[in-house]
């Protein structure tokens, strides 16, 4: 019933205590994202490619390591959906095991930039002067390089392999947050009511956790959704060069690599993979830009 | 747009009895590009001290004698404090000498000028793609905001955000060269053309040219064409976007208005009195977008086999050969803080409103 039902201001339905006041905030926060089309998209998209990694083991129809030599780059027909690359592999069934390890290396990637990034970037905006100055140093440097070469830098020093991938793409993933939460911070940091909050006595490190890094999770948040794209598109890029998931492995970015000397006489085993990385990307595009309409105040 | 200056007040009182407030700001853009580049310097000299690879065995080889091992020990300065050694790598730097390739056992650095003109042709005229056709569909993305050429435009781009370049690069020879036959394949000249050019510039198309031969002229343009147009495809989003959202605040001015009421065409006011507003957002937004072809060319060389820098990069990275991933590492990271600078210093010298 509250779908049609016009968003009400604050004070007029009165929420009584500060959980009411946050559930109503996400409640307004869903029903404008329901309303913008291609944030919808994305985000079904999302759940499609979430469910198809989760259940992978029960949709595959079949072992996407069994390899049937007999039936090498076959094209796409009943028993294989998608055709079958160059060791006879079923396509389908590697495409869905294939998001498990391009999903667990954006959520982890994500796990480590983002804190990292978010402290930085706040310990620097509220503190300034030299913390400020030297920290914001040491982001330039890591903001000297385009992030997919500073990922080939560190993993040619730590070496091939997804763990190492992570920390590549996590090393050059944080600076932009840390840039951005302390843009943010700074632009907070003087404001009365953190002035007021001080004036009672609150240590710096009880603002910074409970005033300062709640007020920029949503930019922190939005940029994060958005940069997943370069995340999947620099491990796919790893993966491509033989320098991230090593070839058995269904990673979508291996497997375009493995295809990639079949592809002029066999063009459709290298179509699902790539489509895979554009749909999974495009999805949190999607998603990104729609959070940051909603989350985002300031564009109104 | 990555390195920032930072001035304090009292920098900036001070300077006004001397120094033009501007002057200060771009010597301290500067000096904070040089302290990123020294820092760089330090990210690439403890990159390879990370190494999993022996340097000194990676020299010797395997079977390198006890003395023979001390020996190269000492020779590589390895026996010398930390700082000691990063003193003598940064002066090494400095001189352009990034030690010699595992592979070829040639310096790095004529490694990376044997290279170069082959990224930089392709980078080139993949920006001239992106401008070309960038530039005119953001401008009328603007004029026809949230029209269909509007939400064409904002769809291409997010799907060119999205998609990976090197598949694009894939399912493109797929496409024009293998079904089609449009285009020349990987390389970047039929091997029966080879010897046809002499290569005085490095860059094909213009050695090409010179030779006059335009035979030969269309074989490495119908080998760069496709190339360039996928990695011009990312700058083409990028430039296109920003180029809309600069004309849609320009659009909204109120001289706009002024020059319709005189009487002039919509496009001309438009082209001769809006662009030459953007003119130079727009320019530095293109040279910032060049920085970026230089990482898409790592992978949509390897796709081409495009014997450039991007290809030399990966090969030594999947070889292990670290001075040369130090050497092109830095050699990027220097393109990159210079393009931001030229970009801040371009910004500064030609727009007016920043005096």
């Amino acid at each position: 019933m509250l779908e049609n039902a016009p968003i009400v201001p604050a004070s007029e339905q009165g929420p009584h205590t500060i959980r009411e006041a946050r559930a109503q905030q996400v409640k307004i926060m869903a029903l404008k994202m329901r309303r913008n089309t291609s944030a919808m998209i994305g985000l079904i998209l999302l759940v499609l490619i979430f469910s198809a990694a989760i259940f992978a083991p029960w949709i595959a129809t079949h072992d996407y390591t069994a390899q049937d030599l007999g039936n090498r780059l076959a094209l796409p027909s009943v028993t294989h959906w998608l055709g079958t690359d160059e060791l006879g592999r079923d396509i389908y069934s590697r495409v869905l095991y294939g998001g498990r390890i391009t999903l667990y290396i954006a959520c982890l990637t994500v796990l480590i930039a983002a804190p990292v990034g978010l402290a930085v970037g706040v310990i620097s905006g509220y503190f300034g002067g030299w913390i400020d100055m030297i920290l914001m140093r040491i982001t330039d440097i890591f903001l000297a390089l385009p992030s997919l070469i500073l990922a080939l830098a560190f993993v040619a020093a730590l070496g091939p392999g997804i763990e190492n991938a992570v920390i590549a793409i996590s090393l050059a993933s944080w600076p932009p947050i840390a840039r951005l939460a302390r843009t943010e911070t700074m632009m907070i940091r003087k404001a009365d009511y953190i002035a007021a909050v001080r004036l009672q006595g609150a240590t710096s490190w009880h603002i910074l956790l409970h005033h300062i890094v709640p007020t920029c999770m949503p930019s922190v948040i939005v940029r994060v959704t958005l940069n997943i794209t370069s995340i999947i598109l620099s491990a796919a890029g790893l993966g491509f060069l033989g320098l991230g998931a090593q070839p058995p492995s269904p990673e979508w970015g291996a497997m375009l690599s493995s295809a990639r000397q079949f592809i002029l006489s066999h063009g459709h085993i290298a179509a699902a993979p790539g489509i895979m990385i554009l749909l999974t990307s495009l999805a949190f595009n999607l998603v990104g830009d729609g959070l940051r309409d909603v989350l985002n105040p300031r564009q109104e | 747009m990555s390195v920032a200056s930072s001035r304090s007040p009292a920098q900036r009182r001070q300077s006004s009895t001397v120094f033009s407030p501007r002057s200060v700001a771009i010597f301290a853009r500067i000096a904070s590009m040089a302290v990123t580049l020294i820092g760089l310097a330090a990210l690439t000299f403890f990159i390879g001290r990370l190494l999993p690879l022996d340097p000194i065995l990676a020299v010797l080889g395997d079977n390198a004698t006890k003395e023979a091992y001390d020996r190269m020990y000492v020779q590589m300065g390895l026996d010398q404090p930390l700082i000691v050694q990063f003193g003598n790598y940064l002066w090494n730097v400095l001189h352009l000498d990034f030690g010699n390739a595992l592979l070829s056992g040639r310096p790095v650095s004529e490694e990376i000028a044997r290279t170069f003109p082959a990224t930089i042709e392709l980078a080139t005229v993949a920006m001239l793609i992106g401008t070309c056709l960038g530039v005119p569909l953001g401008v009328i993305a603007a004029v026809y905001r949230n029209r269909w050429v509007d939400h064409a435009a904002r769809v291409f781009s997010l799907m060119t955000y999205s998609a990976p370049n090197f598949w694009l690069g894939l399912m493109g020879l797929v496409l024009f060269y293998s079904m089609l036959g449009w285009v020349g394949g990987p390389g970047r000249i039929d091997m029966i053309y080879e010897f046809d050019l002499t290569p005085a510039t490095g860059f094909f198309l213009i050695d090409a040219l010179m030779s006059g031969n335009m035979e030969v002229f269309s074989n490495v343009f119908s080998h760069i064409v496709l190339p360039a147009s996928i990695l011009g495809l990312g700058s083409m989003a990028y430039i296109s976007r920003m180029t809309r959202s600069f004309m849609i605040e320009q659009l909204e001015q109120e001289y706009v208005i002024t020059a319709r009421s005189k009487g002039l065409g919509k496009w001309r006011v438009i082209w001769v009195h809006v662009f030459r507003n953007i003119a130079i957002q727009v320019i530095t937004v293109i040279a910032l977008s060049y920085a970026f072809l230089l990482e898409g060319a790592v992978l949509t060389e390897t796709v081409f086999a495009w014997p450039g820098f991007g290809r030399y990069l990966t090969n030594s990275l999947l070889a292990g050969d670290m001075n040369s991933v130090v050497g092109c590492t830095l050699l990027i990271g220097l393109i990159f803080v210079t393009l931001n600078l030229v970009c801040d210093l371009l910004y500064w010298t030609l727009d007016p409103r920043t005096r």
